[in-house]
């Protein structure tokens, strides 16, 4: 076995550390006094995952002491997952970010503290200065989907108009665009079709790639409530996952091969008549290519590549081909690949053949994965988007938008490039300066030994945040931002129902909120023009308009509107042609309905294209980009774990979390294991041709031999995204953090970071 | 105030995914924060996902009590029994050892018994217990019998439970499937069954492994 060149190491930053953590807070004092009241409880939502649960938030003297459950917001009547209940910890934290700091060599944690003024007016000149001597594009914005929607819209506003640069992408490009470009390219629309009480009544459930149980946990419970009442779940995964292990049919899917599956599944529902013609027939176009393309795809063939039992493949297209109702559920696990996009329509080709859509209990959905992952994808701050899921590519829509903002369309920039592409023109020297929020792109972007040299190439870089993020320590200023908890807004769940973001307490020391912090720089830029709000409110009624006509149409919500029905499910147009009913007061909680009008097909049918037919579209087969081979013989899948979110710069710093998990562990089965000689608890490492991790091993028998599975929510050494393939899906660009080449062996000593960090380090 | 006698504790760990949300909420009880009374663990994490939330069941006629030298723990007349009462408690740990389901916990720094009180906070002014209210399988559900049946039809609540020669009857409720032959866990009996986990965990990856 050859090694060419030793792979590269994250440096372990132990200084840094000390100053800013990540340290794990604990309840102590008024949080565990008992027999206290609070002065008040808050009704608000977890800052957490796309589910966004309803919450209280306990307040005394400005610190959250607690959290009560909100029994009548409908979504989760008071279930909370273990990171809704301690969230709060995460507020009068002893890493909280009080000022505005700037890197300094010199000092032992590699930076100083700044006045807010200072570091705003040192921003200002950094953009001024490069965007003068490179061009306008040379400045780049990657921002969020945690953020209220009132600050995604602002952060499209503020690049699109204030920094007229093309460059700005979001995280959300690591999470879910496949399943949006997708939605798009079938129904014209990138929206859950269904409300979540459409699960519960269905005949059949497919779980595809979802780690429902871990990930969203609440959708837990629709799903079991189904079964009480004789639903089937299907489970289609690598790992026997907790929602895995009860469920009636489970496909062992090997990483990679969704399309092969749904294709064979397809194929045995044209064979067998399991279809609905009438459906095809009236409201769609495209099947015949598809039914063409599937033909391939035996039972024989798709067990072959997919690694699943032909007779549960036959089962599943059984189950699925003759129910009455269905909910089709996906998430991560087909989307996180270089043909993201058409693993994704080959699940929708199977609800469009069965037609079960736009009617109570047949439904259709991708989980999202952020708090905002919903609402921070429609409204301009992805790189070729404007406000209302509008196009910058698209004259109507940028005269629309520009009309708006008060500017011409030609004052607009083109469109720009994606987070990844962003921090490959980076490392190239394309682009000289960047603005992050709400993303910490070394921990969460894969190959993140690449990204930590684009980062370290940049002349200047400014991260906005509440801690000191991984990415935020190579940044040049650090500027206070707010946690969620200290601003208010809207953000838009799973559903696509937009919910109330409430203010619990102000933000601390120099901290601001983040709208604030970005309006201060346009301010200092003397480029403020349209960048002047004074509250969220503003903003959204600015939104609602800009939004107006769109297909994410706001311009019916308002912020009461949305706190008397327990969200507003959008579109919810303002107006509706003569004719056409208003949407009732909750908006339109499910989509596709028959007769349903939409500004697309203007009454023509009800998905969003002129016709108003929905598209199959034909999905060729295609393997991953990076298969094993005889050097590299695994395959390395990534995800998360309940306790944990995403890049853990929140979670990694509540105590009771961290406990819970506190370090990364490799999966992996007991066959594999023993060939390997790995024993549960050895320290292993895991290396591909982009770098190495080692953590101890857990094995266990709920893995797919062939496969080994590590969680992505640490930093430094201990990051799964060392690993990772930064090939990218050519539609949507989302990366293929499901698969890449691995291998896998005892490691000789323990890693270094052992004796010097805690375990969330 | 008692507990309402319609509202009823149901355990069905079938469902229990194993998030520890249980664990979490429990700290977060006014009466005892920071601290959880639930146990929450992997019946055998290398086979299976498959864990079990520990609540206390609170007996009818409860074995803690019953041992108790000092009368520390009292079962109030809604059927709660209540964590041991501090200026009682001698910290003998008869309790903790005698319990059948395994229960009550010895904090040595307080010199104290604490077990779970059915959040009596809560549940005695009509509320649900934190570890019901935020269960988000509903592994642990609160409520009464009539939304239990309507809920769930094809499952149903068993309070019986047999330790060898010791039958006990609980507040709280197991789920169990409607189609069982009894209407009571035999416990003792059920600790000699073999553990079916691993063969049908080969099964699944039979045909998939690439030896």
């Amino acid at each position: 076995m050859s090694h060419p060149i030793q792979p590269p190491l994250p440096p372990l930053d132990r200084d840094t550390i000390r100053e800013f953590g990540p340290t794990r807070a604990y309840g102590t004092d008024s949080r565990v006094r008992a027999g206290e009241e609070p002065d008040r409880r808050v009704k608000t939502h977890c800052c957490f995952c796309g589910q966004q649960c309803g919450l209280q938030l306990e307040v005394k003297d400005n610190t959250i002491v607690g959290v009560e459950p909100w029994y009548e917001f409908p979504f989760n009547q008071g279930m909370l997952c273990p990171k809704g209940v301690k969230r709060y910890l995460q507020q009068d934290h002893p890493d909280r970010l009080l000022h505005a700091y700037q890197k300094d060599p010199s000092a032992a944690s590699g930076f100083r503290k700044l006045s807010y003024e200072e570091a705003i007016g040192r921003v200002a000149e950094s953009i001024e200065r490069i965007q003068t001597e490179h061009g306008r594009d040379a400045f780049a914005v990657l921002s969020g989907a945690s953020l209220t929607t009132e600050k995604c819209y602002l952060m499209g506003k503020f690049a699109h108009m204030c920094l007229r640069t093309s460059n700005i992408d979001y995280n959300g490009r690591l999470c879910m665009v496949s399943a949006g470009a997708a939605n798009k390219k079938a129904f014209g629309i990138d929206r859950a079709a269904n409300p979540w009480d459409d699960i519960l009544g269905a005949e059949v459930i497919l779980v595809a790639g979802a780690n429902v149980a871990e990930c969203a946990p609440i959708t837990t419970n629709y799903i079991w409530q189904a079964r009480e009442h004789g639903a089937k779940v299907i489970v289609i995964d690598p790992r026997i996952t907790p929602i895995a292990r009860t469920c009636d049919l489970f496909l062992p899917v090997k990483p990679g091969r969704d399309t092969a599956l749904f294709s064979g599944i397809l194929q045995l529902m044209i064979e067998n008549e399991w279809l609905d013609r009438e459906f095809i027939e009236e409201h769609t176009v495209g099947f015949e290519q598809v039914a063409d393309l599937v033909r391939e795809w035996t039972p024989r063939k798709t067990a072959e590549e997919t690694g699943i039992a032909e007779a549960s493949i036959r089962t599943a297209a059984e189950w699925w081909g003759t129910a009455k109702s269905s909910f089709l559920l996906h998430a991560r696990g087909i989307e996180h690949h270089s043909h993201g996009v058409q693993n994704v329509l080959s699940a929708i080709n199977i609800v469009l053949a069965s037609g079960r859509i736009g009617k109570p209990n047949c439904g259709y959905a991708t989980i999202t994965g952020q708090a905002n992952g919903q609402g921070g994808r429609e409204h301009g701050q992805k790189c070729d988007q404007l406000p209302g899921g509008r196009d910058l590519g698209n004259p109507e829509h940028r005269a629309y938008v520009a009309d708006v903002w008060g500017i011409e369309p030609d004052d607009l920039p083109p469109p720009g490039v994606d987070a990844y592409e962003i921090m490959r023109k980076a490392e190239a020297g394309e682009i000289k300066g960047l603005l992050s929020i709400c993303f910490n792109p070394v921990v969460s972007l894969p190959d993140n030994n690449f990204v930590r040299r684009a980062l370290e190439t940049l002349d200047f870089y400014v991260a906005i945040d509440f801690f000191m993020s991984e990415s935020a320590r190579y940044a040049d200023v650090v500027l206070p931002g707010s946690l969620q908890e200290e601003d208010e807004g809207t953000v838009t769940q799973v559903e696509g129902r937009i919910v109330r973001i409430n203010k619990v307490v102000e933000p601390p020391g120099d901290a601001r909120a983040d709208w604030r912090i970005i309006q201060d720089i346009a301010k200092a830029l003397g480029r403020d023009q349209g960048l002047t709000f004074n509250d969220p409110g503003e903003i959204f009624e600015e939104l609602r308009t800009a939004s107006k006509g769109g297909v994410c149409d706001y311009s019916g919500v308002s912020y009461d509107r949305i706190e008397e029905h327990f969200g507003v499910f959008w579109p919810c147009p303002s107006e509706t042609p003569e004719g056409v009913p208003e949407p009732g007061p909750q908006g339109t909680p499910r989509l596709f309905e028959p007769g349903a009008w939409n500004p697309i097909a203007k009454g023509a049918g009800p998905f969003y294209f002129p016709d108003g037919k929905a598209r199959f579209v034909p999905t060729p087969f295609e393997g991953p980009a990076e298969d094993v081979d005889a050097e590299y013989p695994l395959i390395l899948t990534t995800g998360r774990i309940v306790s944990q979110f995403l890049s853990g710069n929140q979670t990694r710093r509540i105590g009771p979390l961290v406990d819970h998990a506190p370090e990364p562990k490799c999966e992996l089965h007991p066959r594999l294991a023993a060939r390997l000689g790995i024993a549960e608890g050895d320290w292993t490492t895991v290396e591909s041709r982009r770098g190495t991790c080692t953590v101890r091993a857990s094995v266990v028998a709920t893995i797919r031999p062939d496969t080994v599975f590590l969680p992505y929510h640490w930093g430094g050494r201990k990051s799964a995204n060392q690993l990772t393939v930064s090939a990218q899906d050519p539609v949507s660009k989302i990366p293929e953090y499901k698969v890449c080449a691995v291998r896998v062996t005892k490691a000789e000593a323990p890693p270094e970071y052992v004796d010097s960090l805690e375990p969330q380090q | 105030m008692p507990v309402p006698e319609t509202l009823e504790f149901f355990v069905d760990p079938a469902r229990c995914i194993g998030c520890q949300s249980c664990v979490q909420a429990c700290t977060e009880c006014d009466t005892h924060k920071g601290q959880s009374m639930i146990q929450l663990d992997y019946i055998d994490r290398a086979g299976s996902t498959q864990t079990v939330p520990v609540v206390c069941m609170h007996c009818d006629s409860p074995t803690c009590a019953e041992v108790c030298p000092a009368d520390a723990i009292k079962r109030t007349e809604d059927g709660v029994v209540q964590t041991a009462r501090k200026p009682r408690c001698i910290a003998c740990n008869n309790c903790v050892l005698a319990c059948p389901f395994g229960v009550p916990k010895m904090n040595s720094e307080a010199s104290l018994m604490m077990k779970c009180d059915m959040c009596y906070d809560r549940t005695s002014v009509g509320l649900k217990p934190m570890c019901a209210s935020v269960c988000p399988s509903q592994a642990l559900a609160f409520g009464t019998r009539e939304e239990m049946a309507r809920m769930r039809p094809s499952a149903t609540p068993v309070n019986t439970f047999r330790f060898g020669g010791q039958t006990i009857r609980t507040k709280v409720n197991v789920m169990v499937s409607a189609d069982a032959p009894d209407n009571c866990i035999d416990v003792t009996a059920a600790m000699f069954d073999a553990s079916t986990g691993h063969d049908v965990l080969d099964d699944v990856f039979g045909e998939v492994g690439q030896e």
